[in-house]
């Protein structure tokens, strides 16, 4: 069952059609990856489905749970249970890790917010109390993005390439977090660049110029990867064999 | 001369209870050397060993001269509480401070007008930090909800050859009304400047802030760093000056205000540099709520004001 559906989604930014008839189905508690190229319409895809400003004049349907999106605030959609992870999160001075995560905590008890960050491995003697500023890098940005999703519990998840900045050690949490949202039987779509992620999903979506290219099962969509050959990245190569 | 706390005086108790600290974690510990001045009355004195203080009670306030004797550290900070109670009154503090070569002190003030309705408070400070001397000075203010107050502190600072000058100036609490604060600093040699002011106003609020860093030494570093947050109608303008004439001299000055309502804020960073090897830099950011960590709260289920306050409340912490 979807819990997610885009129906012939188009958006324009500066006046250039970036998402050009997107249509998707996200079905509810599975894990699905989207890929493709630089400047496919990933992340502003990410955005209008959080409803985010400036990503809200779009035509075509958006749909959770069956309920349209249109004019519901970010807030209100997070509300419901749609959160998103950024692909370079924002940076906070002086707020603390701790208050960050109570802040989107759905249980905002110290042991619960200590366990987020051991979740993303981040030991919280150390995180708590440090700042969600300049002052962490961009992998523990990430984690701690990560971790502040966890404690939501949210139960739609869009994790903007949770990857990107994350060594190989790190990435192994990452996945352990996923298993943690798959226990909560959260529905997460993954953009992504990384095959290792891609392979965590159990569906997975080819975007391109702003629409649906292919999908089907991890295997299938793996192929672009292994071929080295995102069909649309090279505009004149239209297609290529798969 | 110590109070004992059995006589402890009420105005001492409201002091201490407007500021949320219990007076006998302060009082009951005599490692801690503390201070208390209602009005132009010194209203107790404990002094620990190497600080030395002589206080003069004037019509219109106190005049005091502290000393930290060479090479003395005072482990614990010493706590000073300045307050006016009454509605109505006039505060003139006047203060010698000078921490001798190689001595370390931390002072924890607060300066309490909880129901002021027209209090001027009025303080000039002369700090003098020696050769490898640590100085960290914390005010912290407790206001009114009423505005009622005109705050006026003037430092003037000198650092000397591998000396620390470290201050924090926290309004946060109740309103600022009129607050006018003047800080002139000298850095020798190798010596450490490092000023905050960190202020939240609303309504009718006026703050001005004008600092002055000279990084004369060669090494000297320094930075001066403003944090504030507007709403309703208050202003504030931040003249923040920094000038570096030695080589190795390196400095910045860093004013963040966030501005929502009516308010209206001005930031002017002035950086010289006297010497070809000096560095200074600055940034200044003034506007509302940046919209991608407003956003970031929100998707986490904060409303529009939650997340507001939230990133506020980070900026001023
Ligand atoms: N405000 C804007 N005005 C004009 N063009 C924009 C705007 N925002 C994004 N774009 C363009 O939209 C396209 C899609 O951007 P988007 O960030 O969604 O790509 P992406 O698929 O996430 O890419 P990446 O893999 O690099 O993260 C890009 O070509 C980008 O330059
Ligand atoms: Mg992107």
């Amino acid at each position: 069952m979807s819990i997610l559906q885009l129906q012939d989604i188009s958006l324009k930014l500066g006046g250039k059609p970036i998402l050009d008839g997107l249509t998707m189905d996200v079905w509810a508690g599975h894990v699905h990856a989207v890929i493709g190229p630089n400047g496919a319409g990933k992340s502003t895809m990410a955005s209008l489905i959080m409803g985010l400003s400036g990503y809200t004049h779009y035509t075509g349907e958006l749909y959770f749970d069956g309920q349209s999106l249109r004019d519901v605030p970010v807030d209100a959609r997070a509300r419901m249970g749609i959160s998103l992870a950024w692909q370079e999160p924002a940076r906070f001075e002086g707020l603390k890790v701790r208050a960050f995560l109570q802040a989107a905590a759905k249980d905002k008890r110290e042991a619960r917010l200590r366990e987020v960050l051991d979740q993303v491995g981040l030991h919280p003697d150390r995180y708590l109390d440090r700042a969600v500023d300049k002052t962490l890098s961009g992998g523990e940005r990430k984690r701690v993005e990560l971790a502040s999703i966890l404690a939501m519990e949210p139960r739609l998840v869009i994790m903007d390439e949770p990857d990107s900045g994350i060594d190989v050690a790190a990435l192994e949490r990452i996945f352990a977090a996923l298993d943690v949202l798959r226990a909560q039987r959260a529905t997460v779509l993954m953009i992504t660049h990384s095959l290792a992620v891609l392979q965590q999903a159990d569906h997975a979506f080819l975007l391109c110029h702003g629409r649906i290219h292919d999908k089907g099962d991890v295997e299938a969509i793996s192929r672009y990867f292994e071929d080295k050959c995102l069909p649309c990245a090279v505009p004149q190569q239209l297609e290529c064999e798969v | 001369m110590a109070t004992p706390m059995t006589t402890m005086s009420p105005l001492v108790e409201q002091m201490y209870a407007s500021i949320g600290v219990n007076p006998h974690s302060v009082k009951g510990d005599p490692n801690i050397a503390h201070i208390e001045i209602h009005q132009n009355r010194v209203l107790g004195v404990h002094l620990v060993p190497g600080f030395e203080v002589e206080a003069e009670e004037r019509e219109d306030g106190i005049a005091a001269v502290m000393r930290v004797r060479a090479g003395v550290h005072i482990d614990k900070p010493v706590q000073v509480c300045f307050g006016v109670i009454p509605e109505t009154g006039l505060q003139r503090i006047e203060l010698d401070i000078t921490v001798e070569d190689g001595a370390r002190v931390g002072i924890l003030a607060h300066c309490t007008f909880p129901f002021a309705r027209s209090v001027r408070h009025e303080m000039d400070a002369v700090i003098r930090v020696g050769r490898h001397a640590e100085y960290a000075y914390f005010e912290r203010h407790v206001h009114g909800a009423e505005g009622g107050v005109i705050v006026i502190p003037k430092t003037r600072v000198h650092v000397a050859e591998g000396g620390r000058f470290r201050t924090d100036f926290e309004l946060i609490k109740g309103r600022v009304g009129e607050i006018d604060i003047d800080l002139d600093a000298t850095c020798e040699a190798h010596s450490v400047l490092d000023v905050l002011a960190r202020v939240s106003g609303s309504q009718n609020d006026r703050i001005r802030i004008n600092e002055t860093a000279r990084l004369v030494g060669e090494g000297a570093r320094g930075v001066l760093n403003t944090h504030i947050a507007l709403r309703d109608e208050a202003r504030a303008e931040v003249y923040n000056t920094l000038i570096a004439n030695a080589p190795e001299a390196r400095g910045h000055v860093d004013c963040k205000e966030i501005v929502q309502g009516n308010a209206i804020a001005k930031a002017v960073p002035i950086v010289e540099v006297n010497n070809p090897k000096a560095h200074v830099t600055h940034e200044a950011a003034i506007g509302s709520v940046d919209s991608k960590q407003l956003e970031t709260l929100m998707s986490r289920g904060l409303t529009e004001d939650e997340a507001v306050d939230l990133i506020i409340q980070g900026l001023l912490s």
